[in-house]
């Protein structure tokens, strides 16, 4: 009892509840806006290359590349939603608003705040996942029962990325520190997780690198759902995602309870 | 009775540098406790480690009846907590801060919406319900938070230096509601520094320096306590030479600050009818008070 042990397991309760109900209520207000933050930027992506580039590529992966790059922009979107919202708006609630500060007053811990943080970016992930998967739909882009797959597979990679991104926003000195991360990571992951053509494309050096990406596992699932195939390999690329999600989320826990413990 | 709050030998140390050194506090039931030092102290960090919010390094503390850390999350639910500065949602209207903050502590929306009312009521709110916090003003803002304190309906409130940064009348309607929570026979654990707060509101005080609590007792016993019941403010020109030759001579004790010298004397007289027949300088005659108890216990040097 004398030492704090940042490392114990988290102590999981249902007191994230009300916190996430917090978030959405923030959410609420400025909705119109957040679904079109959500939908204007993947779907100006997936037009513009889809038709521009599509009409020179006669086919990638088996398919038409507007159905090509459908698959790979539902992934990144929703990474993007959970990324931002971890980053971003988690650093604001902990730091500038000193929301977490008000909250850690009350009966919750700071285990239930994370725990918080990274349902409600996953949630911000199922919204834009849904979203850009209804243009997806109403563009007839993708006809198989097997695509609502992908609304549960939005909930886990917003999770998996929430998880990752709030061991950033637990190192965070400020915003501008968060570049190092899209410029580093979510920037080059989008080129070698095969968003917009594919892995096989790549060197064998970075398909190899592709490998261990979580985005690479999202895509490999999402792809064949929504061609309507099962994808091969279903439980390794759960696994991996899942893998990351349970590491991201206790090496941020622990990061976020050695830098609030003073 | 037994005490509300009990702290035995709590101690905190950051990076080898001891920041509550081995404290003893006992607060009752209905008591206005207050905490006063400067800056650095160690009167936050006494908060949180009471709050268990951080684990202590030695001591024990019971809060309500449970031990802390270790059960804080359940002494918490019976606690309201006013910060140092203000955390208050700023996207929300006033009574959505306190219904969001309601739920925190695992009440119903039906159960916190009753209270909101009341809760305005007390904080002089009610006309702003529907206000976003941006355009509410500092005092506002504080009676907001601490009517957000109230939402649980708590045992005990901590308020950490609840008016630093109002103006006089903002801070004296906060004063006013305090009384009023402590007649209602609510707890209430403040920091301040300001001593005029420290003496209107608390009916025990401690003072803490350097981690450590070097006096407690009622504004009263700490005054009579510790210092000459009289002081005599001079000042003018030539003041320090003044003092140099017959401070002395009609005080018990006194000081040099600036350009005024504090003489501190159990009788009066003498001195004034000395500093009556000296041109230039001009005094200023005054019953002591707790700051200055507050200076004499803490220096007059700055703590930055």
């Amino acid at each position: 009892m004398k030492q704090i042990n940042i490392y114990a397991l988290p102590e999981l309760s249902l007191r994230f509840i009300p916190i996430w109900q917090r978030h959405f209520l923030v959410w609420k207000k400025m909705a119109t806006t957040s679904i079109l933050g959500h939908l204007a930027d993947p779907v100006i992506y997936l037009l513009g290359l889809g038709f521009g580039l599509g009409s020179l590529l006669p086919q990638m992966g088996g398919m038409n590349y507007l159905s090509f790059l459908a698959a790979g922009t539902v992934c990144y979107s929703t990474m993007n939603s959970a990324t931002f919202e971890a980053l971003y708006s988690g650093f604001a609630r902990m730091h500038e608003q000193r929301t977490w500060d008000a909250i850690m007053n009350t009966p919750i811990t700071l285990d239930d705040i994370v725990m918080s943080e990274i349902l409600w970016a996953a949630t911000k992930s199922l919204m834009s996942g849904i979203a850009v998967l209804s243009v997806i739909w109403l563009l007839g882009l993708s006809h198989s029962a097997l695509s609502l797959w992908m609304i549960p597979l939005a909930l886990l990679v917003g999770l998996c990325f929430a998880a990752i991104g709030l061991i950033m926003t637990a190192m965070a000195s400020g915003y501008d520190f968060f570049m190092y991360y899209f410029t580093l990571v979510i920037t080059p992951m989008m080129m070698l997780s095969g968003v917009f053509f594919p892995v096989a494309q790549l060197p064998i050096a970075l398909q190899i690198a592709s490998a261990i990406l979580p985005l690479s596992h999202a895509i490999d699932l999402a792809r064949p759902l929504m061609s309507g195939s099962i994808p091969p390999q279903t439980w390794l690329h759960l696994s991996v995602l899942l893998g990351y999600t349970v590491v991201g989320f206790y090496l941020s826990l622990v990061l976020f309870r050695r830098r609030l413990s003073k | 009775m037994t005490p509300v709050l009990e702290a035995t030998q709590l101690r905190k140390i950051y990076d080898g540098h001891t920041v509550v050194n081995g404290i003893d506090l006992s607060i009752r039931r209905g008591e206005c406790f207050g905490l006063l030092g400067p800056n650095g102290a160690g009167k936050t960090t006494t908060l949180r480690l009471l709050l268990g919010l951080i684990v202590p390094d030695g001591g024990s503390i019971n809060l309500l009846g449970v031990s802390v850390p270790k059960n804080a999350r359940e002494a918490r639910q019976r606690v309201g907590v006013v910060p140092q500065m203000d955390n208050l949602d700023p996207d929300f209207t006033v009574a959505e801060n306190l219904m969001v903050y309601g739920r925190y502590f695992g009440m119903s929306d039906a159960a916190i919406e009753a209270r909101i009312p009341m809760l305005l009521e007390f904080a002089n709110l009610t006309s702003k319900r529907d206000a976003k916090i941006p355009t509410l003003s500092g005092g506002m803002k504080r009676r907001l938070t601490l009517a957000r304190a109230l939402v649980n309906d708590p045992d005990v409130i901590f308020l950490d230096e609840p008016t630093t940064g109002l103006d006089p009348q903002a801070r004296h309607l906060i004063w006013q509601r305090l009384r009023e929570l402590t007649s209602q026979g609510k707890t209430l654990l403040l920091t301040t520094h300001f001593m005029d707060e420290a003496e209107r509101l608390c009916h025990r005080l401690a003072v803490m320096d350097n981690g450590n609590i070097i006096r407690q007792g009622t504004p009263r016993e700490l005054i009579e306590q510790n210092i000459e019941p009289q002081v005599v403010e001079v000042f003018g020109e030539n003041v320090e030479r003044w003092a140099n030759a017959h401070a002395a001579e009609f005080s018990q004790r006194f000081e040099l600050s600036g350009e005024t010298v504090f003489c501190y004397v159990q009788d009066a007289h003498a001195l004034i009818a000395h500093l009556q027949t000296q041109t230039g300088l001009r005094f200023l005659h005054r019953p002591a008070n707790l700051e200055d108890v507050f200076l004499k216990l803490t220096g007059r040097e700055m703590r930055e």
